[in-house]
């Protein structure tokens, strides 16, 4: 954390549905290998929040930077070009492509081969394909996925399908992971491969992970700094330790205590 | 290895085309086929083409539009142009149907691209009344009697359009982009997230749906004697658009055998003008009963004889895994 520039920096970031402030004046900074996660109670703003970071919404009041480059009003397809990456609360695979073809789909934005050249299937449509092909197939024996490469996503288990979210996700190449409540639905012993597999892929992806999750043995266990949110703002950040004893936090946990 | 297999079916396919090609030539040219035949099977050709350009458009992409026809009709107005009114070739009048029509179709599918489902439908919709208004009106292609066509197309031009639809769409899809379009069609949201130019390839995709739309009308215009705005009403559309539902949304090879068998039942039934609508209706309303999912559902023929192999080596790979 000594170094000076962040990976990530929002900047005061908000955005408004009509007279609703949805998130206000939200402040992250996120470091180059850091783990961080993000909680906070039902409706509290966080996946709008992931929602701003990805250009889905675009923000009407402050600035987000990645490596010190405005993303403001970038289309959502160019801001996972620029390196944030993410998985959704509700899964979202596409679910009548075959699992190596969910990887395909994140590797396309680096196809060398023009839409011509696969019509007229020209050389580079085969070689272009084919390199996409080796390169899927090895990504999934990352995850685990490469012996049910050829199943179509709908018919894989649930916590396979999380899974491959995560490893499409992580194929489009980000610097910045945002897993958006990836234990959502699991049960303790998939929750836990869950926690390996997130360590796993920091280590050999050379990444920053921001995560929302509501199990807090997870995000206690494995995040380096916690944000808290609650009605759209930002109410504390720090250490599992302090956060776990940070007063608002309980409060907008449990309530406030009758006096 | 793959690729080999790949190229192997593929000149199967096409040797396989050929042949019938030659068949049915060499049963026009010995005159055993009479022309109202002839006539259907140009006929079944050309409805092959509207329906994988389509098919292309909704089953692959997702993108519910049913303005076919206006597509289809700028092509057979085009063509019809260029050879009647220009003097120009044949061939020159395909391409430029194709060219028009695709143009026709960056304009439209731009801005109405943006709007989703049931909006986009209506917008689409719009854009086929629109066309055929426009040429109810302007006087140079002759108002609402229409212009007189001469019969140009034969079953050679109507089968090398037909095959040429096919390839380009099939090697379209069986692609990074042809997976893209199906991204989208799966989830748009998640697919922009993966760094897809979501409205880039819808417009590729309609655009090049109009592009055969526009052959196919050159064909069609060249067909007959005379065409008229009141061939190209939504009701030509929703034709289209049965043959892509009930030959199963995403799959090519149901589309093109939902057109061989509508075209052919629809032609048949003209000899009984008072029941043919109420039979027509009746087998769709059937076929939607029994088969919601089209007659293919999203599968190709091509996946029946891949799908025999495919459970083989499942079952070796279940194996396996109790086994480990």
């Amino acid at each position: 954390m000594t170094q000076s520039t962040p990976l990530l920096k929002v900047d005061n970031a908000g955005i408004r549905f009509g007279g609703l402030r949805a998130v206000a004046d939200v402040n992250v900074e996120l470091f180059q290998g850091e783990l961080v996660g993000l909680i906070g109670p039902n409706g509290a703003g966080k996946t709008t929040f992931f929602n701003l970071l990805t250009g889905v919404y675009v923000p009407t009041e402050g600035s987000i930077l990645l490596n010190g480059e405005k993303l403001h009003n970038l289309a959502p397809y160019r801001i996972t070009r620029k390196g944030i990456s993410r998985t959704f609360q509700n899964i979202r695979l596409f679910g009548e492509l075959s699992v190596i073809d969910n990887v395909k789909v994140a590797y396309h934005s680096l196809a060398k081969h023009s839409i011509l050249s696969s019509i007229f299937r020209l050389p580079s449509h085969f070689s272009g394909e084919k390199e996409m092909d080796e390169k899927a197939v090895a990504f999934l024996k990352i995850f685990g996925l490469d012996r049910y490469k050829d199943e179509k996503a709908n018919n894989l288990p649930y916590g396979q399908q999380r899974r491959l979210e995560i490893a499409r996700a992580l194929a489009a190449n980000p610097k910045l992971l945002l897993l958006d409540e990836p234990a959502a639905g699991m049960n303790p012993q998939e929750t836990k491969e869950l926690m390996n597999l997130i360590a796993l892929i920091r280590e050999k992806f050379d990444l920053t992970v921001l995560l929302i999750e509501h199990d807090m043995g997870l995000v206690m266990g494995v995040c380096e700094r916690i944000y808290v949110l609650d009605h759209g703002q930002l109410i504390a950040d720090g250490t599992p330790e302090e956060i776990r004893n940070n007063p608002k936090v309980i409060e907008a946990y449990l309530g406030e205590e009758v006096s | 290895m793959k690729l080999f297999k790949q190229s192997k079916s593929f000149w199967f396919f096409i040797l396989l085309s050929l042949a019938a090609f030659g068949i049915i030539q060499a049963l026009i040219i010995t005159g055993m086929l009479n022309g109202f035949y002839v006539n259907t099977i140009i006929f079944v050709a050309i409805n092959i083409i509207l329906a994988v350009s389509l098919h292309l458009i909704i089953g692959i992409t997702g993108q519910f539009s049913i303005g076919h026809a206006g597509f289809l009709a700028v092509g057979a107005y085009a063509s019809a142009i260029i050879t009647m009114k220009l003097q120009l070739p044949f061939a020159a009048a395909i391409i430029v149907a194709g060219l028009t029509a695709a143009f026709t179709g960056l304009l439209i599918g731009i801005p109405s691209l943006r709007l989703k489902g049931d909006y986009l439908a209506i917008a689409t919709l719009g854009f086929g009344e629109i066309v055929r208004i426009v040429l109810l009106n302007v006087d140079y292609v002759g108002g609402a009697s229409g212009m007189q066509v001469s019969h140009l197309t034969t079953w050679g031009w109507a089968f090398t359009c037909m095959l040429i639809a096919i390839i380009v769409i099939v090697n379209f899809t069986n692609s990074t982009h042809g997976r893209a379009c199906i991204s989208i069609r799966e989830d748009e949201t998640a697919a922009d997230a993966m760094g897809i130019n979501t409205t880039l390839y819808k417009v590729v995709a309609f655009a090049i749906g109009a592009f055969f739309a526009g052959i196919a009308g050159a064909l069609y215009a060249h067909n007959f004697y005379i065409i008229q705005p009141s061939n190209f009403g939504f009701l030509k559309s929703f034709d289209i658009l049965i043959f892509v539902v009930l030959g199963g949304l995403g799959s090519l090879s149901g589309s093109v055998i939902a057109a061989i068998l509508l075209t052919i039942i629809s032609t048949f039934l003209q000899e009984y003008p008072e029941t043919r609508m109420i039979i027509y209706s009746l087998v769709l309303i059937v076929t939607m009963l029994y088969r919601p999912q089209g007659l293919m559902g999203t599968r190709e023929i091509t996946s029946l004889f891949k799908k025999r192999k495919a459970a083989e080596g499942g079952t070796q790979d279940d194996s396996k895994h109790t086994v480990a």
